[in-house]
């Protein structure tokens, strides 16, 4: 009923490292294109696609003895996009400025593959605390992927960082980090920049795997390793 | 006639199509209820975004009504560039006609329409612009939304808050071609766009000014009202 810290342990490093949604499964890439030029809209839009991945698998896991394996798709489309709405009223009523930022994007998410797959190949299987958990950690890794590509866009394409954030907390004003006369990159906002950055990333992020898996072989058996180099 | 296997079967899907109408029927309901417990607050926050982009170009000193409830309906209009119906928002000082806001769509933009608000005093000359939509290049021509202007002092917008009502129809241009109003190096046809698009609204707001401001629009007042 309940989750170990071990169960726990394993979808948190799945979902924010080894199957990060963004950077090995590469899902979800439209909403990353046009929503990544700055930060504060990418960590929203994440944070719409976390709440909507962590309900849905909850639900779709709490509902999964109820729902016959034939039809099991268009139920589980009907939940993630009920849910989607939901979040999309919500956000339209008490975030209003932010809504209309991110505009199409919202209801979008029930397009993100991302979603089915989570349900489909988690939590149908898996106990709801389980489900809303790996929900959750899939979410928190496209939420930091999206962050840093959009605070990255952001600092290149502008020379700021946090601007539109009046429009989640009113009254808090964006940072200047490039001088107020920086022309701006061009390249950074438009979506060929997107890919630009997350392509680094992605280099990035398996370099460090591939370090780490050098650094384990060595230590597994140091002969094989010494011969190596 | 039917074999035992083929009974079978019937009664499987029947079941499913069953389960699969309770789902729907069930989740359904819930975004009926979603969609009426979040409506009066988006209906609120609606408002009070139109309100907010009133407020940039209607000065509060230049009326005691509340414009947003003093609207008319006008059809689709070539000379404002509206394609649907767009209301128009009266503002009155002592129930004197003082100024009105109205839905201007500058069709050929650099990328589509760029949809804006503005505003114009009782003789109909322009006295605010702002841009509510638009898909301008970003960094590059989308200067025209004050938040993304550089010049935070003086937005390349706010030049359409003291237009003189002598201008002639050839300073209704950009400086480069041969007309009184500034636009940034790199990105012309957005601000070209823009100017046109509220040159023509002017002419037609000047046009048809006692049209716009007339009382007749109680009834569509209330019609505008209930009708939302």
């Amino acid at each position: 009923m309940w989750i170990t810290r071990d169960e726990f342990r394993d979808i948190a490093t799945k979902g924010i490292w080894k199957q990060n949604t963004s950077l090995v499964q590469i899902l979800g890439l439209c909403p990353l294109l046009a929503v990544t030029t700055n930060l504060v809209n990418g960590v929203m839009l994440s944070l719409a696609t976390l709440l909507v991945m962590a309900l849905s698998n909850f639900a779709v896991s709490s509902l999964r003895h109820f729902i016959p394996y034939e039809i099991r798709i268009p139920v589980f489309i009907l939940i993630a996009a009920a849910l989607v709405t939901v979040v999309d009223l919500l956000m339209n009523a008490y975030l209003h400025g932010l809504y209309v930022v991110l505009g199409i994007f919202i209801p979008l998410i029930i397009t993100n593959c991302i979603v089915l797959a989570r349900i489909e190949a988690f939590a149908a299987k898996n106990p709801p605390v389980q489900a809303a958990s790996d929900g959750a950690m899939m979410g928190v890794g496209m939420l930091w992927t999206l962050a840093l590509i959009g605070a990255l866009r952001e600092i290149l394409g502008s020379g700021t960082l946090f601007s539109g954030i009046d429009l989640v907390i009113p009254g808090a004003q964006p940072l200047q980090l490039l001088p107020a006369d920086y022309p701006g990159l061009l390249l950074a906002i438009l979506p060929p920049g997107a890919f630009i950055v997350l392509g680094c990333i992605i280099a990035v992020k398996n370099w460090i795997d591939a370090r780490q898996a050098e650094r384990a072989l060595k230590q597994a058996n140091p002969l094989i390793a010494g011969g190596c180099q | 006639m039917s074999t035992p296997a083929e009974k079978h079967a019937l009664r499987v899907s029947g079941e499913t199509a069953l389960t699969l109408v309770a789902f729907i029927v069930f989740f359904t309901a819930f975004l009926a209820w979603a969609f009426l417990f979040t409506k009066p607050t988006i209906e609120q926050s609606a408002r009070s975004e139109k309100l907010a982009v009133l407020n940039q170009i209607l000065p509060a000193k230049l009326y005691d009504n509340d414009p947003l409830a003093d609207t008319l309906t006008l059809p689709a209009e070539p000379a404002l560039g509206t394609t649907v119906p767009s209301a128009v928002y009266r503002a009155r000082l002592n129930s004197q006609p003082s100024a009105l806001a109205l839905d201007v769509v500058a069709p050929d933009g650099y990328s589509g329409n760029i949809r804006m608000l503005a505003a114009f005093n009782a003789q109909g000359q322009v006295i605010g612009v702002r841009v509510v939509e638009h898909k301008e290049t970003p960094g590059l021509g989308d200067y025209i939304e004050p938040r993304k202007d550089k010049n935070k002092e003086r937005p390349w917008i706010s030049q359409f808050d003291h237009v003189p009502a002598s201008l002639s129809a050839q300073n209704w241009h950009v400086r480069k071609d041969g007309g009184t109003f500034d636009a940034y190096a790199g990105a012309t046809v957005t601000p070209r766009a823009v100017i046109k698009a509220i040159y023509k609204a002017q002419k037609f707001v000047i046009a048809n000014r006692q049209a716009l401001f007339a009382r007749e629009a109680k009834d569509g007042l209330a019609k505008g009202q209930n009708g939302r």
